[in-house]
């Protein structure tokens, strides 16, 4: 996108440095956005690995029909907290940490705006899920009412962990607003000299875009966290009918919050995904502006589409209408992306390096999750999907295939820029080929459980459906096992083992961060670079 | 390729604040999930201490971080770019709080339009209505809920029409403030600011009175039904902003007598003005939607 005066390592090797402090003080007290960064990073992969687990029980009490294992109060909090860690504790936390990372190096800023605030940002996530995770252990267990939390199961059925969960959901809302505020305020203020709009790297669009979302709907979720801790501990009855409320009102304010949601889990790896391909395809992005004008619908439309996830409440026909065309809609920006990283490739100088591998999965099973989600846009039709096994799989195939596999492929991306070494790529490629085929082993089949008619959030089923359940147990430990081959690279890679790389590391990579050396310096770009 | 022109952007040093304002909202969170658990159960514990210690760590936390603050802004260590950074940080900090006012006006709008009269029967409703409560009739206020609770509503006249005229005349003396600090004429500016921290005081405590009114006279309470839910959790976290706003003017109050901020010069207040004009903002809605219609 940008070319950049060839100056830039002189420079910044001129300038005297800051050394980091050395010890624990310099992870609690940083305010330099590469050490945040790296922290949102590895605290999102320790809870990747704990939701993981919390998965794993489930897998393993679904691995044959009968209860065996566990008990189902908590079965039902292990699919409850796998759930939050998942979406508040892995992947938005990961896509924060890459952001830290990236978005001063690629716009040419010293660090993010307000860097002490970035740190507090990050160090009360930890606490947070602290909390979170110490409930599980109260009189009566954790939060057992799904990562919905619908009322009444919240409120009225609900035990007194509750109100530690409502706080610790507070503190993640906290973070997150924080560092979308920090994201937003770097784009809009701390661009070089001629990094203009329209020549933004992507993955700064997309998170722009993200940061925004983050700001309008987090704080609708700390609304409706504090009135479901009203209506449980003090009386309220925003959700119950017999004081002229109703339950149905919180499945509306969640949604509004939860569908924003789930585009500020997927919209920072349509930048990913559309870094990488032209890299390894040796083309520019195909269709820059459409990518840019997609996402921002794709965003808008988010605001317009919350119901779409309660079609079987009794909502008036005009209202489930409305709903369903306007999730359709959002397939046509989403059609658009895909699109345009086919089209990048099309006639590419193709390469299969780690992170490309793990972008082109991206692509496939993305766009099956895509597809999925069309069918259950459709009304009449979530009327048999709705609450079964198939909603299970078109969410996971979005938010595992397509939002975690993005965040391994930037990790694979850009590691060497981080540490200066090139990852083991023998480890990488076996992570990479035991996750493609489990995760398919893993999700695949619920498909086929849910069009059957298996409900979602059962510690128990119906006989007809064991075959099935054992294969997607199988992928799951598989799966789980082969993150354990990501961690050992992890940490190969952070002891600095490896061949150095070159500051463009690949051939092809174009960017502001690729012309800097690697591993990049504790402080870039003190001063601006000037883009022609 | 540093250009003549360019004034280097202030990147603090690492600092020690950020942690312990971490641990404070741990210690709040903590604290405030036992304090309720224990309160509506009537179990004793430590709830209260340790949200009590979280508070006070809070308070130490901001003292120190604005300190620094302070310090490194009167050392002339900031840039206009980064005046900037703190603006439009702030305005997208009064965004996200007009989006968490939004929750709950929605839950307003959705108990008034949408559940209430179902519950009435109407639409295709009317066996929610035979099943359920037959005896109930769709009405706003909603002084008899369909359980039962009966309550009465709270007019918009007296009290909150007082209260309106009060907020939104601080409202403008606040902006003179503003104006005579930008004009440096100090005098003007601590008379204004003093009117505004004044007018503010005055709007708490006849909220206060009006809760004690609805409580003990009227009946109107937060367990009687969604009326009352909406408007005490309205005008409650409302409430809580004006103190809030009126705690920051205050202090910048103390510290306009202390000589602090120039013409050019002046984040700090001009983020306490701009969070006021905005708790003013939403009480306009606030009796628009909650006490007029």
């Amino acid at each position: 996108m940008s070319t950049v005066t060839d100056t830039i390592h002189h420079e910044n090797d001129l300038h005297e440095h800051h050394a980091p402090p050395s010890g624990i003080k310099r992870w609690l007290y940083t305010t330099n956005h590469k050490d945040i960064g790296t922290l949102y990073l590895w605290f999102a992969f320790i809870m990747f690995l704990t939701g993981g687990a919390m998965a794993m029980v489930i897998r393993a009490e679904l691995f044959q029909p009968g209860l065996q294992i566990v008990e189902p109060n908590f079965f039902n909090q292990m699919t409850t907290v796998h759930g939050l860690i998942m979406v508040f504790g892995a992947v938005m936390p990961a896509f924060t940490g890459l952001a830290n990372w990236l978005v001063p190096m690629m716009i040419g800023a010293p660090d993010m705006a307000l860097p002490r605030m970035n740190n507090w940002s990050f160090w009360i996530l930890p606490f947070a899920f602290l909390i979170l995770l110490s409930s599980l252990f109260m009189e009566g267990g954790g939060p057992a009412f799904g990562w919905t939390f619908y009322a009444p199961l919240s409120t009225t059925y609900s035990g007194d962990s509750t109100a530690l969960f409502v706080f610790s959901v507070h503190i993640m809302g906290i973070s997150s607003i924080m560092g979308a505020i920090n994201v937003i305020v770097t784009i809009f203020n701390m661009r070089a000299p001629g990094m203009t709009w329209m020549k933004m790297p992507l993955f700064v669009w997309t998170w722009l875009i993200t940061a925004f979302l983050l700001i309008a709907v987090m704080p609708v979720l700390a609304g409706a966290v504090t009135m479901v801790l009203t209506d449980k501990f003090f009386g309220t009855s925003f959700f119950d009918a017999a004081g002229g409320g109703d339950p149905v009102m919180f499945q509306h304010i969640f949604w509004f919050f939860g569908h924003p949601e789930v585009y500020i889990m997927i919209l920072p790896a349509f930048g990913i995904i559309s870094q990488i391909v032209p890299t390894f395809a040796r083309k520019r992005l195909f269709g820059y502006a459409s990518m840019v004008y997609a996402t921002a619908s794709i965003a808008l439309l988010s605001f317009i589409v919350w119901a779409h996830h309660m079609f079987t409440t009794g909502m008036p026909v005009f209202a489930e209408m409305f709903f369903m065309l306007a999730t359709m809609l959002i397939s046509v920006p989403t059609g658009v992306k895909v699109f345009n990283w086919v089209a990048t490739m099309w006639r590419g100088s193709m390469s299969f390096e780690v992170p490309m591998l793990f972008a082109l999965a991206f692509i496939v099973l993305f766009t099956i999750g895509g597809l999925s989600g069309l069918m259950l846009a459709i009304t009449p039709v979530d009327f048999q999907y709705h609450d079964t096994y198939f909603v299970v799989a078109h969410f996971h195939y979005v938010l595992v295939t397509g939002a975690i596999f993005s965040i391994m492929a930037a990790v694979y991306y850009w590691l060497p820029k981080w540490t200066g070494k090139m990852f083991d790529i023998t480890l990488a490629k076996w992570h990479f080929w035991c996750s493609l085929i489990s995760v398919n082993v893993l999700f695949f089949p619920m498909h086929f459980v849910g069009l059957a008619g298996m409900p979602r959030r059962i510690p128990d089923y119906a006989l007809q459906f064991a075959d099935f359940n054992k294969w997607i147990s199988l992928g799951g430990f598989a799966f789980g096992l082969s993150q354990f081959i990501f961690l050992a690279l992890l940490i190969k890679a952070c002891r600095k083992q490896g061949d150095p790389v070159s500051d463009q590391v690949w051939e092809g990579a174009e960017g502001l961060e690729w012309e800097i050396p690697s591993p990049a310096p504790y402080h870039t770009f003190e001063t601006p670079p000037v883009i022609k | 390729m540093a250009q003549p022109d360019y004034e280097k952007y202030y990147v603090p040093d690492s600092s020690p604040w950020p942690i312990v304002g971490a641990v404070a909202l741990f210690l709040i969170a903590v604290g405030a999930g036992n304090f309720v658990i224990e309160q509506t159960k009537g179990t004793s514990g430590y709830g209260g201490y340790i949200l009590t210690a979280g508070f006070a760590t809070l308070i130490f936390m901001l003292f120190g971080w604005f300190r620094n603050q302070i310090h490194e802004s009167m050392s002339g260590l900031y840039s206009d770019q980064l005046g900037r950074s703190y603006r439009q940080g702030m305005a997208w900090f009064i965004f996200s709080e007009v989006m968490f006012f939004a929750a709950f006006f929605g839950a307003l709008f959705y108990a008034r339009m949408i559940s209430i009269p179902w519950l009435g029967g109407s639409g295709n409703n009317a066996a929610t209505n035979e099943v359920l409560w037959p005896a109930f009739q769709a009405m706003w206020p909603l002084v008899q809920t369909p359980g039962g609770t009966e309550t009465e509503a709270m007019g918009w006249y007296g009290l909150p029409l007082i209260n309106t005229v009060i907020l939104l005349i601080s409202s403008v003396t606040c902006h003179f403030a503003h104006v005579a600090l930008e004009e440096n004429k100090r005098g003007r500016l601590k008379l204004m600011l003093g009117i505004t921290v004044l007018l503010g005081a005055i709007f708490m405590s006849l909220q206060v009175e009006e809760y004690i009114h609805a409580y003990q006279e009227m009946g109107l309470t937060l367990q009687s039904g969604v009326y009352g839910n909406t408007f005490f959790l309205l005008t409650g976290f409302h409430g809580l902003h004006v103190t809030l706003g009126a705690i920051i003017l205050f202090i910048m109050l103390l510290r306009i007598f202390k000589g602090h901020f120039t013409p050019e010069n002046h984040f700090a207040f001009q983020a306490g003005s701009w969070y006021w004009h905005f708790v003013d903002v939403v009480w306009v809605m606030l009796f628009f939607f909650v006490y007029i219609l």
